[in-house]
């Protein structure tokens, strides 16, 4: 079984982020990190690929800084990594992001299943994994925080599913794209010799040409990143002779502010 | 040309959530000089259907078949994008909870429509939506359009306010077949653990939640030592001091990541960066420090409480109202000062 999980190198989730004068994001000299939610589904395409004696890739979409997250990847274990830079593409738009992951796994051919975090913390979204899937034809298992049993030969796999109301038990086909949640695994820490390989690794970059695509043109546009307005927020501390006045106090300063 | 909202279900009833959306949609389908359509899937869809008039919406198209009885992104997508393609809507509109944006997202993808997700504001310029959405954990702001004829678009919860209900509106119901035959589904539900009652945290209008402090509780554990003992101490807390506060405010429990990761309370109640990203009217953190990562999830809350004994405490720099002390003399005050004023 070839398992592939997609992530991100994100700024630090502690970093300071603004816009700046030219109107760009930026966060400064601070480091990147791998997108934390990845951290669950890197573990897990580790697990899945060795229970199942296959192979586990792992794949970036985007500038040079996202090899950072790969070589997080491989030094936790992960065995292939590839990224995919398309110049004439807006991968922002996730139409166009979602094609050229459908390109990468069309060409790698064998993939059967495709692991995601729950979302990026920079872009804020998980629409990524549901349009692979649609884009792939693929079942879509979202929210999952225990996948119970992957059978390749019966082509079949089965997990627990968080609702916003309870846990569901669902059964599916493979293949399949599965966004899993944190708690489904304990993300090992990178070994000594996983960070050596990783620090000597070349990692290939597929374009749009590379997968024998046309990246589409983007449906969405960036018009503006804007810092959002200060918040002036004048804090009050609740002054009185004991705890019980204090209470008194805020209780009817929160009536005051028809909060309650 | 007409705006969709889909009006998402559970076990037959709306979520409320899905009025913002519905009140959202409605002034889109004015700006654009349309019609609102809403869209009811699965149980008790043509009541929910003709109920919905009253919050705005002229139609909907309603589609009660087994195979949409519980949610499934592939029925319920294969139907949103059969109907897209019919009636070339201008936008679709949904709550984004995790079905509203699983769902909008994969018909976006089949109709190849521009998707903006998780709005917090929303407006039309020159005949075009103009979206802005939060991205690096609400650090910044994107504004966002779309250049497709059809444009999906989620709206986060509590970011538009829910139209008042028009008892004497209803809605022109049209019934409408299943998209995808129930042999080509390929996902199978085969159990389900409710977890009903509990006030959702993305939902509700006041949140308490409790942090590393928790562990502070005064409460002798018995025969426990350091670490366990701190855990026990510290789920007692949120049972028998944080849940009492919230019962009297019907407010949702939440935690900090050191609470989470300490395991003083599972995950789903997390709040912040890498958990849940809630816009009360009012959040009360208690034994919180505030760190930046939770201040992502909560700083959009209309009024911040915070209870710290460290008055150096960051949270206080977001907090319209502090009280300096100990959680467990402040919070217990707290619950009686308010049982007596609610009463």
């Amino acid at each position: 079984m070839h398992v592939v999980t997609f992530t991100r190198s994100t700024p630090d989730t502690a970093a300071k982020v603004w816009v700046d004068d030219n109107g760009d994001v930026t966060w400064g000299d601070t480091a990147t990190v791998v997108n934390p939610w990845d951290e669950y589904s890197l573990e897990e395409a580790i697990v899945q690929a060795e229970t199942a004696a296959g192979k586990a890739t792992v794949i970036a979409i985007g500038a040079e800084f996202h090899n950072d997250a790969l070589k997080h990847s491989m030094s936790m274990g992960i065995q292939n990594a590839i990224r995919i830079e398309e110049h004439r593409a807006d991968i922002r738009d996730s139409l166009v992001w979602s094609a050229l992951a459908a390109g990468a796994i069309r060409k790698l051919g064998d993939v059967e299943l495709i692991l995601f975090g729950k979302e990026s913390v920079d872009v804020g979204t998980d629409q990524h994994s549901y349009q692979l899937a649609r884009r792939l034809g693929w079942t879509m298992l979202s929210y999952v925080s225990n996948i119970l049993e992957v059978n390749g030969e019966a082509g079949t796999i089965k997990v627990e599913k968080m609702l916003e109301q309870g846990k569901q038990l669902v059964s599916a086909r493979l293949p399949a794209v599965v966004s899993v949640m944190k708690g489904i695994n304990e993300p090992r820490y990178p070994n000594f010799l996983g960070i050596r390989k990783a620090a000597k690794a070349q990692i290939p970059v597929w374009s749009a040409r590379d997968m024998d695509i046309e990246p589409p043109a983007a449906a969405t546009a960036v018009l503006a990143y804007k810092n959002p307005p200060a918040r002036k927020i004048e804090t009050e501390i609740i002054d009185g002779q004991s705890i019980d006045e204090k209470a008194n106090i805020l209780v009817e300063r929160l009536f005051e502010e028809k909060v309650l | 040309m007409s705006v969709f909202v889909w009006i998402e279900t559970f076990e037959g009833q709306v979520n409320s959530s899905s009025r913002e959306a519905v009140a959202a949609g409605r002034s889109l389908a004015d700006a654009f000089g349309t019609e609102l359509a809403a869209l009811v899937f699965g149980e008790n869809a043509a009541a929910i259907g003709a109920e919905v008039g009253q919050y705005g919406a002229a139609k909907s198209i309603v589609c009660s078949d087994n195979s949409l009885s519980v949610y499934r992104p592939e029925p319920y997508a294969a139907l949103l994008t059969h109907l897209v393609r019919q009636h070339s809507p201008t936008v679709v509109i949904a709550a984004a909870s995790h079905r509203g944006r699983e769902l909008l997202a994969s018909s976006a993808a089949d109709t190849c429509s521009g998707l903006i997700s998780e709005v917090i504001d929303l407006r039309v310029e020159a005949g075009s939506i103009i979206a802005t959405r939060p991205v690096y954990a609400g650090k910044v702001l994107m504004e966002m359009t779309s250049n497709t004829a059809t444009t999906f678009v989620t709206i986060c919860g509590r970011a538009f306010q829910a139209l008042p209900a028009n008892a004497a509106a209803s809605a022109e119901v049209t019934a409408v077949e299943a998209a995808l035959d129930s042999g080509s589904i390929t996902t199978q539900i085969e159990g389900f653990e409710s977890e009903a009652g509990k006030v959702s945290l993305s939902e509700a209008a006041i949140v308490v939640s409790g942090g590393r402090g928790m562990a502070n509780n005064p409460l002798a554990a018995a025969d426990l030592k350091g670490e366990e003992a701190k855990i026990w101490k510290a789920k007692e807390g949120f049972k028998n001091t944080l849940r009492p506060l919230a019962a009297v405010l019907g407010a949702a429990i939440g935690a900090s990541r050191a609470a989470v990761d300490a395991g003083y309370i599972p995950y789903e109640h997390q709040v912040g960066q890498t958990g849940k990203v809630v816009s009360p009217d009012l959040y009360i953190a208690c034994g919180i420090s505030g760190a930046i990562q939770h201040q992502a999830g909560m700083r959009g809350s209309k009024i911040i409480v915070a209870i710290n004994k460290d008055a150096q405490a960051p949270i206080f720099k977001l907090a319209r109202y502090g009280i300096v002390g100990d959680l467990y003399q402040a919070v217990p005050a707290l619950t009686k000062a308010l049982r007596k004023k609610l009463n």
